[in-house]
């Protein structure tokens, strides 16, 4: 690791002044900015630590709306109750994010305005058609994740919560590249007032995406039985040692037969 | 046995510093005055140098030397060298290309160190490391042990034509060929043995001290046999005279065959010391350690199985291509020669073996022995031969094998080696009891209702441990020795320190070799300390590695422990007024035979330093050197069952069952004979499942890191069923066998044999990833 400067935020405002110190960045856990850092492939002058702002932890139920705080931890997110009775999906996602050490210090805002494509909470907040609230405006999900690494985030803005509105059923499943753990393919899905929504992680060439196909087959029968016989075009996703796109996209309607289940658990 | 004795389950003695975070390591070690270093390596897999400029790097903050090759070279520091000679079939020695610690003019593999920058502190080396310039000119490179030797492959080293190395044979083709015309049947198969990287848990480590007033150095490294360390970097390196040449592997984190070897890294420290005046310091980092540790295996390998119409093999003909990578390592050239071919017997019956190898100079890190070392890689060509003739052949597994096993001993093999004893019916059956064998087509029926694929497997190995005796591997090309020596020192209070040359990196000697100890004499453990690694406390010594410690360093204790006993009950005789002849020792007292008297142990202990009251002409003291020297190897072997389900939708490969059925001979620790199996299947399984090194057409290694290396987790494993069943081997004193190495040989082949089982052909290679199972199960096609 390069030397860095690390500064604690005491408010998003406070955090916004910050960051104009040099050539800073946001960390929000640092699950992923640390470890670049420490192998020098990320080299920030300055560190501003959104995660002591006590207004960006927390998750709120009120009826079927769900706000999660951007500092809020997937360990807290995996055992929160009230989260637990309205969207167990996500608790149950939030779960199996990275190992406990992850889980402690991870946070939602970071994995969101990190976009990973290899990340579990991109799909999440696609497929639940969430809100992500920034220290600016409020951007839907759709239009919010832009590509690899990429989100409609300026330089300045600062995801401040996440929030949606639970659906009557959702489910997700992924399956880990064998050596880091990440999505190699996750797909989460959701049968909400909207209609039925499949949004798929690690499997992208372009990121987290909507899987038309699977969408429309779950449209006609929210049952892993309507997949039988669906294919996904392997054009467009991802290619790497651990999965071919053809693989992948066989992976994508596996694992989406496997969420349904779990939503209809 | 006693409560410790042998045989005993006594929890390790070096456990509780390991598991506390007390062990010193070489990054623990800290000496006044000590900076840092950091390599400079190459980004290219093959390249000209062209101009190395150090002035930008010179003038960073901290900076104390920015040293190059040339500098190096100019001090007369020698090139790393192959310590074991390979002469070709046609009489030609091995074309050993030059490897110097910092590559002057070449760089051959991504990786290679060129330049060492010593600072103050360890960022502050890096940061400067960064600021070299190095002109490259990039060549043309290759990876690929079999594109290597294909025309227009690039040259790696002028002394080493079209990229042989050598072109080595044994067995006897001509008897073979004729076998293979008489054969009924025969199963042909192509292998390939996959790459992989040790992965030690504690990375490699060095750190040089020239000491200007004695002229003396000292180097604490990570090595596994510090006495071949100091010989080798005396004898060849120039680095310093021996006895000016201090050199310490203090606890060290794991090892696996890649730190008995000497490394540019280590010999760089030292000559850097001088060099600069300061102590200096190099901790590999993760990446490091995926880049330039000696990598694994691979080979590849076609197999000529004839069988008559009994089937009976009548012979064996096998023809492998192995990477050596881009310069020779220590032990390179005996890994996939003697540790190798010699194997090919198996637990058969085999009248006519020839074995062809050719090894290759590729742009990749340098090849050598990784736990198995050559063992693993003649098991897995016999053993998936074996099962996939016995399915051309519509027979059971299990009934082939038997059929073939060696059954009197000892056995000669057409491949050198001399098998002296062993029971493969035993372990094959304890097994197949244990793996309920005959119960597998009712598991595959209710696996297949749950939409799973089920599959089983098995592999019986062999290999051979103790790799000895010296006379024979020197005539065979061995630079060294391969005995071991020990010495017991008896304090006056009778607590005793054991010096042994054998070298603890995870193994449990502390524990072990005190339990032996305490069986002879009844001193209780906590009364031994066993004392290695540091040449300047320890006699010469040859290290560990290839599951020597218990049969050969144990053995040498033996003889020191002997002459000890034999002095002990002379003392004890004179004070207790008896024939020596009558006294035997029990409970920590010698004592005159069928009586009650007796002398303590102590107290003979005492008799022997105060020295007033001993037999007449008897030098003062307790203490006893020895020397062993294996007559043979010794030949471990077992029976290994793998049962698997695969996930058809997503291919994914579970173990359900691992039944592993040993003969290692007698057992000093069946604890810790246990979990030296538990290791070695778990670094099986993970080459089986998980692991493999992959370089891109440029020579980059893809997997040099843990996002994209598998290394096996406890939840890629099942609960291993494990047995022994114990022949003791008649060649050393203990009748012990080794077990270091076992799980990692017998276990991929048992994992393969049971996923192809389950896909119903034979066209997987390892590891058997999800991927490439689910693209097994939709090509089919047979191998």
């Amino acid at each position: 690791m390069y030397s860095v400067n690390y500064h604690r935020a005491t408010s998003v405002v406070d955090a916004v002044k910050k960051i104009k110190t040099g050539d800073a960045k946001y960390l929000s856990g640092g699950m992923t900015l640390i470890p670049a850092m420490k192998t020098r492939l990320a080299a920030p002058s300055d560190l501003v630590d959104l995660n002591h702002i006590a207004d960006l932890k927390g998750i709120k139920v009120s009826g079927k709306t769900v706000t999660i705080g951007a500092a809020t931890t997937h360990f807290d997110v995996a055992n929160d109750e009230k989260l637990m009775k309205v969207c167990p999906a996500l608790c149950a996602l939030a779960s199996h994010i990275g190992d406990p050490a992850v889980r402690h210090r991870g946070t939602i805002g970071g994995s969101v305005a990190n976009n990973d494509p290899a990340a579990d909470y991109p799909s999440a907040l696609l497929a639940l058609g969430a809100t992500i609230v920034t220290n600016k405006r409020q951007l839907a999900a759709d239009k919010f994740f832009k590509g690899l690494f990429e989100t409609a985030l300026k330089d300045d803005e600062i995801v401040t919560a996440v929030t949606f509105s639970a659906p009557a059923k959702a489910g997700y499943a992924k399956f880990p590249n064998p050596a880091s753990r990440y999505a190699m393919t996750g797909v989460f899905v959701t049968k909400g007032k909207e209609g039925v929504r499949a949004a798929v992680t690690g499997a992208g060439d372009d990121g987290v995406f909507r899987s038309k196909e699977v969408e429309a087959a779950l449209t006609k029968k929210f049952e892993a039985s309507a997949l039988e016989g669906v294919s996904v075009p392997s054009k467009n996703l991802m290619a790497d040692l651990h999965a071919s796109p053809e693989y992948r996209a066989n992976l994508v309607v596996v694992m989406a037969k496997r969420a349904v289940m779990a939503a209809n658990a | 046995m006693g409560i410790e004795g042998i045989g005993a389950r006594v929890a390790r003695k070096e456990d509780k510093r390991f598991i506390t975070g007390a062990g010193r390591y070489v990054d623990d070690m800290v000496v006044p005055g000590m900076k840092h270093a950091a390599f400079v390596r190459s980004p290219h897999a093959h390249a000209d140098i062209k101009k190395i400029d150090v002035k930008a790097a010179e003038a960073m903050p901290g900076v104390i030397g920015v040293l190059t090759g040339k500098q190096l070279k100019a001090d007369g520091i020698g090139n790393l060298i192959c310590g074991w000679m390979i002469h070709s079939k046609d009489g030609s020695p091995m074309k050993m290309g030059a490897w110097s610690p910092l590559a002057v003019d070449r760089v051959r593999y991504v990786g290679d160190a060129v330049v060492v920058v010593v600072a103050e502190t360890k960022g502050q080396a890096r940061d400067a490391a960064e600021a070299v310039e190095i002109t490259y000119k990039e060549r043309k490179s290759v990876s690929d042990a079999v594109e290597a030797l294909g025309k227009g492959a690039p040259q790696l080293h002028p002394e080493a034509d079209g990229n042989l190395i050598f072109d080595w044979g044994i067995g006897d083709a001509a008897a073979t060929d004729a076998a293979l015309k008489t054969a009924a049947h025969i199963t042909r198969v192509n292998i390939v043995n996959n790459r992989l990287v040790p992965n030690a848990m504690e990375p490699r480590a060095a750190l040089g001290h020239y000491d200007k007033a004695e002229d003396h150095y000292t180097c604490w490294t990570t090595s596994q046999n510090p006495h071949v360390a100091r010989l080798v970097m005396s004898a060849f390196y120039n680095v310093a005279p021996e006895n000016k040449l201090r050199v310490i592997a203090p606890d060290v984190g794991g090892g696996f065959g890649s730190k008995i070897y000497i490394y540019p890294e280590e010999i760089v420290c030292l000559w850097a010391s001088k060099k600069t005046g300061v102590p200096v310091k190099w901790v590999a980092d993760r990446t490091e350690s995926f880049l330039t540790d000696a990598h694994g295996r691979d080979h590849h390998t076609t197999v000529e199985m004839g069988f008559d119409k009994n089937n009976k093999i009548v012979g064996l003909k096998v023809d492998t291509i192995a990477n050596l990578g881009a310069y020779m390592s220590l032990f390179s050239s005996a890994t996939p020669t003697y540790l190798y071919a010699t194997l090919l017997s198996g637990q058969y019956n085999i009248p006519a073996i020839y074995g062809n190898v050719r090894t290759v100079y590729t742009n990749t890190a340098p090849v050598d022995a990784y736990r198995g070392a050559g063992r693993p890689e003649a098991t897995f060509v016999l053993e998936r031969t074996m099962e996939i003739a016995a399915r051309e052949l519509g027979v059971s597994p299990a009934e082939l094998r038997r059929s073939n096993f060696v059954t009197a001993f000892p056995h000669q093999t057409p491949v050198i080696m001399c098998y002296d004893a062993g029971d493969y019916g035993t372990s094959l059956d304890a097994a197949m009891k244990q793996a309920d064998y005959a119960g597998f087509a009712k598991r595959k029926a209710a696996a297949a209702k749950k939409g799973k694929l089920r599959g089983i497997g098995m592999s019986c190995y062999i290999e051979a441990c103790g790799i000895a005796p010296s006379a024979a591997v020197g005539s065979l090309g061995a630079g060294v020795g391969l005995w071991e020596s020990a010495e017991v020192r008896v304090n006056a209070v009778g607590t005793i320190e054991v010096l042994t040359g054998s070298h603890s990196h995870g193994q449990g000697h502390e524990t072990t070799f005190a339990q032996l100890v305490n069986s002879r004499f009844g001193v209780p453990l906590d009364s031994v300390s066993i004392v290695h690694g540091d040449t300047d406390k320890v006699q010469m010594g040859m290290g560990t590695y290839g599951s020597r410690s218990g049969a050969v360093g144990m053995s040498a204790i033996v003889k020191a422990l002997d002459k000890v006993e034999a002095k002990a009950k002379k003392i004890a005789a004179h004070l207790l007024e008896a024939d020596e002849g009558d006294i035997v020792i029990e409970n920590g007292q010698l004592k005159v035979a069928g009586t009650d008297k007796n002398v303590p142990w102590f107290q003979m202990a005492l008799a022997a330093y105060t020295a007033h009251n001993l037999p007449q002409g008897m030098e003062p003291g307790l203490k006893e050197t020895a020397f062993y020297d294996p007559s043979n190897f010794t030949f471990p072997a077992g029976c290994y069952i793998c049962e698997v389900e695969i996930d058809p939708e997503t291919g994914k490969t579970d173990i359900v069952q691992f039944v592993a059925a040993d003969d290692f001979g007698n057992i000093i620790n069946p604890m810790i004979v246990e979990g030296q199996v538990h290791g070695g299947i778990a670094q099986g399984v993970g080459q089986a499942l998980l692991e493999g090194a992959i370089y891109d057409g440029s020579g980059q290694l893809l997997t040099a890191s843990y996002m994209d290396y598998t290394m096996p987790r406890a939840d890629d494993l099942p609960s291993f069923q494990i047995s022994t069943s114990n022949t003791p081997c008649p060649g050393n004193p203990l009748g012990i066998k080794g077990c270091g190495e076992a799980g990692a040989i017998g276990s991929p082949p048992a994992v393969i044999n049971a996923i192809t089982d389950a896909l119903g052909h034979e066209n997987l290679t390892m590891p058997a990833t999800p991927q490439k199972v689910w693209a097994a199960l939709r090509s089919g096609s047979k191998h």
